[in-house]
């Protein structure tokens, strides 16, 4: 894990920037997240400081949403939906599988830190299931096969 | 130069359009062919995405669905010119799926450039601002309650009520808040309308300002639509270039202000307390009511909370009129609905329509049946707090009376079809564990039912004392059911309810219909 001194002053940035917005505390955590790929649990207490909220607050909301993570993600983040429609089209058989390939549950990284899992529950491409992305890239109608082809273009990216 | 339509679309690129889009471009260029490519929205016909239309001389001429391969032969076939091709279309809006459609809030989603706003003007965007700028606050209000719409998030409140009691509610500043929270599988109209035709919803959010006398909007975008925000984005951009938003709209006098604000993965926060409180910056806990937030709402001001498609639909009604709007429909249920085919269903996509089509003849006529060939066993329409109806229920009008007389609820118009290999009794715990997930906390009935649902489900699976705990289950979702503070809680026991009144023997159970 990289260390907190080197990414304060990003954070400090951040929180200046956003100032004057009313409603800040969220597009600050966006604005950490997008940069960083994190929220560094070291930064609470910056965030705390500049938005006059108590450490427990801020700590409550990042742990509130499913979307703010406290721990460094894979190199590529791998969300699968678990919501009806995918279910419909085998979703479950599909998350199963991409589970077995990866070697990781949901909320895990691979060994390799190549890849995140995290389930999601609706991608609005529900006329497509079963849905995934691979990063901020949507794909739809993804078989095991498919999924597999997918995972072997990444790895050969990196 | 010829214009060629390929769609920017998450469907549409979920299934290639940007390599085809690549691919057409590149290959055009090196055979010395002109072709502008315009990246358009989808005309929701997923089944056809990546869908290729072609601007020629005898009107738009589609080709679909096409994969990178196609391209090459696509060009030499004639594709330009709207030539024949074994993946020629025609004229998709002849196609029947589009033709019986009635597209009101629809109209461009699919046919123009969804961040050009000359294209929006060219096709009579920003006539209902026109009109509403030369309207005083109460003719605007009344043209929308006039109209009959009510809010198409889900509740089905009346729009024009609702506006009503902002605009007469004293405040130094009101805020209208678009709920982009479309967190319900199954659903993809607000994704849709967002990637297609931002403008319309802008447009429609500053009708809503100048009606109420607000001058500070926020969209509250789910954090998995990044497409949507970059096409909101940049239509915001436009307007206020072209004195569209920001002061002096169109030298009107009027300010309006608008801000695109990210969610951060929370189901609860489509719940329009929820939202405030996660706009305001906090979690996104749900509030008591009252005060309503029409009352009370953003930073303690009066405000709406719209659904997209409810703002979306402001344009159209304030260009052609409350009376135009509300001739489309059925009971009190008026306009039109963009429903989302979406699931096991083998043409999936859009099909917006007025109230009163029955399910039967949207899934079968339409939709063409299951995807996968077999029986449609059960179908979930509003979401995944919605009632899963079974064939013999199928011949309901899609209408919120007709709906709720069967304990069902048409919600946001999202339908998931199953077909006959589903487990009913997964699916209403699936239900149970959702609201685990995602309940807010707030309240007891939510919080810890969800939680001893699933547990009650699994004994009731195994054997364990059935017909106790089939008891037990209805007890506990009476108990959510009117101890919920919100619908999360409150809502949850009507797919678990229908599963088992409908599906008992999935749950082991025999016939034991309540």
């Amino acid at each position: 894990m990289q260390d907190y001194q080197t990414q304060k002053p990003t954070v400090l940035e951040i929180l200046n920037t956003h100032q004057a917005m009313p409603g800040n505390l969220l597009p600050i955590l966006h604005g950490i997240q997008d940069t960083l790929g994190y929220i560094p649990p070291a930064a609470v207490v910056d965030i705390a400081k500049s938005l006059n909220l108590s450490q427990a607050e801020v700590h409550g909301v990042i742990s509130f949403y499913h979307y703010f993570r406290e721990t460094p993600p894979g190199e590529h983040t791998i969300r699968i939906c678990r919501a009806e429609s995918c279910q419909a089209m085998n979703g479950k058989a599909l998350e199963t599988h991409v589970k077995q390939q990866l070697g990781i549950d949901f909320h895990e990284t691979t060994a390799d830190g190549i890849f995140s899992l995290e389930p999601v529950y609706c991608l609005g491409n529900c006329a497509c299931s079963p849905s995934i992305t691979i990063d901020d890239e949507v794909m739809g109608r993804v078989t095991t096969e498919k999924f597999d082809r997918l995972l072997a273009t990444y790895k050969g990216a990196k | 130069m010829t214009r060629v339509f390929i769609s920017r679309d998450s469907t549409a690129l979920s299934l290639g359009a940007e390599q085809v889009a690549k691919a057409l471009e590149q290959q055009a260029s090196s055979k010395g062919l002109s072709a502008e490519i315009v990246r358009n929205g989808s005309r929701g016909l997923f089944w056809l995405e990546p869908l290729v239309e072609v601007e020629t001389s005898q009107g738009r001429v589609s080709y679909g669905p096409v994969q990178v391969e196609d391209v090459a032969p696509l060009l030499d076939a004639g594709l330009l010119d709207g030539k024949q091709h074994p993946l020629y279309l025609g004229n998709i809006e002849e196609i029947a799926y589009f033709k019986n459609q009635n597209r009101l809030t629809f109209a461009r989603v699919g046919l123009t450039d969804p961040v050009n706003i000359d294209e929006y003007l060219a096709h009579d965007g920003y006539r209902g601002l026109k009109n509403a700028l030369a309207l005083q606050a109460t003719e605007i209000v009344k043209q929308v309650t006039d109209s009959g719409l009510r809010g198409r998030g889900g509740a089905a409140f009346p729009t024009g009520i609702k506006w009503n009691t902002v605009l007469n509610a004293p405040a130094d500043q009101k805020y209208i808040v678009c709920n982009a929270d479309e967190g319900d599988s199954g659903t993809f109209s607000d994704r849709m309308i967002m990637e297609g035709d931002p403008f319309v919803l802008i447009e429609g959010m500053t009708i809503a300002g100048l009606a109420v006398g607000a001058t500070q909007g926020y969209i509250y975008l789910r954090v998995e639509y990044p497409h949507a925000k970059i096409a909101l984005n940049q239509a915001i951009e436009a307007a206020y270039k072209n004195g569209y938003l920001g002061e002096n709209i169109q030298n009107s006098g009027k300010t309006f202000h608008l801000e695109v604000r990210s969610g951060a993965g929370a189901y609860i926060c489509g719940e329009e307390t929820s939202l405030l409180e996660s706009l305001e910056g906090k979690r996104g806990l749900v509030r008591f009511k009252p005060p309503l937030p029409a009352i009370v709402g953003l930073f303690g001001k009066p405000t709406i909370v719209n659904n997209v498609i409810s703002l979306a639909s402001i344009p159209v009604i304030l260009d052609k009129g409350g009376e135009y709007y509300k001739n489309y429909g059925m009971g009190r249920s008026r306009g039109t609905l963009p429903l989302q085919l979406a699931g096991n269903i083998k043409h999936p996509g859009l099909f917006e329509v007025a109230f009163g089509m029955t399910l039967r003849e949207l899934l079968y006529d339409y939709g063409g049946g299951s995807a996968s060939g077999r029986p449609i066993r059960a179908v979930q329409v509003g979401g995944p707090l919605g009632a899963y109806l079974h064939e013999g229920q199928f011949d309901t009008p899609l209408d919120y009376e007709a709906f709720a007389a069967i304990s069902a609820v048409l919600g946001h118009g999202g339908i998931v079809v199953h077909d006959d290999t589903v487990n009913m009794a997964d699916m209403a715990r699936y239900a149970m564990e959702f609201c685990v997930e995602e309940s807010c906390g707030k309240c007891t009935p939510c919080r810890i039912g969800s939680t001893r649902g699933v547990e009650v489900i699994d004994r009731i699976v195994e054997g364990v004392q059935k017909d106790k705990n089939t008891v037990l289950l209805r007890d506990l979702c009476d108990t959510m059911t009117y101890g919920s503070l919100c619908a999360m809680g409150g809502m949850t026991p009507f797919p678990v309810l229908s599963a088992l009144n409908h599906f008992p023997e999935d749950f082991g159970l025999q016939s034991a219909k309540a």
